[in-house]
């Protein structure tokens, strides 16, 4: 049976919608602490949102020392499937298991409201589930999510159909680009497409009952990714 | 030996500073309007032992490549006194 990890630092956020959403797959979904040093057999990682540390430094910059992350780079390394949401993704890149970085909001404003993103590859494990191309209307929370990396990374990112969501549309009349980001992105992942950082929020919208459930899509993905496996 | 040490991040030139932005126009606001490029970083000050002022400044470096400094986005200087 799929086993779904989902990593508590002091000041993470939506550990309990993202485990409920593991649960609806049919996914085992447990809680990881971040002192712990192994994953609890844990076939697929995810670091939630939230504020890690206070965001002290910088967003993420503390928890990326945290003694799970030794465990989790090492399952990353063995091709394992690691996500980040929002803060998770800025610890995947303070980590350095992803590249670039995720720096203040261009307006200054925490933002938080729905955003709508492009699913630019399906072939990935939080994917699979999506139409390429598509586009959803998903939630994001956050201060620090303008996406940053020296052209040259930008460049390999794009040559290598790496970027996995971009801000597109106009959600609510607003902005489609919420934050600055480079090339509007939002999520990006390793060259396997195996470890995956994205500023959405997925697990907010995860129920039929809040007016859609479109980011079950996520969820559904990682068990599609895992069903030859079980 | 025990040394001061005053580390001074930066945002690396080139990249969008909105919180250095929204500064400088206050500053333009208020009448300074001959301010301009302004920036804001972060200091660090640490007290550490080290057998010399190298020795201390090599710690701090090490502590900037880690930490305290995103290689991505920040440039750092290091500066000692006492």
């Amino acid at each position: 049976m799929l086993r779904v990890g989902v990593v508590s630092f002091p000041g993470s956020n939506c550990e309990e919608e993202t485990l409920r959403a593991a649960r609806r797959v049919g996914a085992e979904a447990v809680g990881i602490w971040h002192r712990d040093t192994t994953l609890n057999g844990a076939d697929v990682v995810i670091l939630p949102g939230g504020f890690s540390y206070g965001d002290y430094l910088r967003a993420g910059a503390i928890a990326r020392f945290s003694p799970i992350m030794a465990a989790i780079r090492r399952h990353a390394d063995a091709g394992g499937a690691v996500i980040g949401i929002c803060n998770g993704f800025q610890i995947l890149c303070e980590a350095g298991l992803l590249p670039g970085a995720l720096m203040r909001n261009a307006g200054l404003h925490y933002q938080s409201r729905p955003v709508d993103v492009r699913i630019e590859r399906t072939d990935t494990i939080v994917t699979r589930a999506y139409r390429a191309g598509q586009v959803i209307r998903i939630p994001i929370g956050h201060g620090d999510g303008r996406y940053v990396a020296p052209p040259e990374v930008l460049a390999a990112l794009e040559a290598d159909g790496r970027v996995v969501l971009r801000y597109a549309g106009q959600a609510l009349d607003a902005p489609a680009n919420p934050n600055g980001s480079m090339h509007d992105i939002a999520g990006i992942c390793n060259p396997a497409g195996t470890v995956v950082g994205m500023m959405p929020h997925p697990e907010r919208l995860a129920d039929a009952s809040l007016g859609s459930d479109v980011g079950m899509g996520v969820f559904h993905s990682i068990a599609a990714s895992f069903a030859g496996a079980a | 030996m025990k040394y001061r040490v005053h580390v001074r991040i930066m945002p690396r030139g080139g990249l969008l500073d909105p919180a250095g932005q929204a500064v400088e126009h206050a500053l333009a606001a208020l009448g300074f309007a001959e301010a301009g490029n302004v920036h804001l970083g972060r200091a660090i000050e640490i007290d550490l032992e080290a057998s010399s002022e190298a020795a201390a400044v090599a710690r701090v470096r090490a502590m900037c490549e880690r930490l305290l400094a995103n290689p991505v986005t920040e440039d750092y200087t290091i500066e000692v006194t006492a």
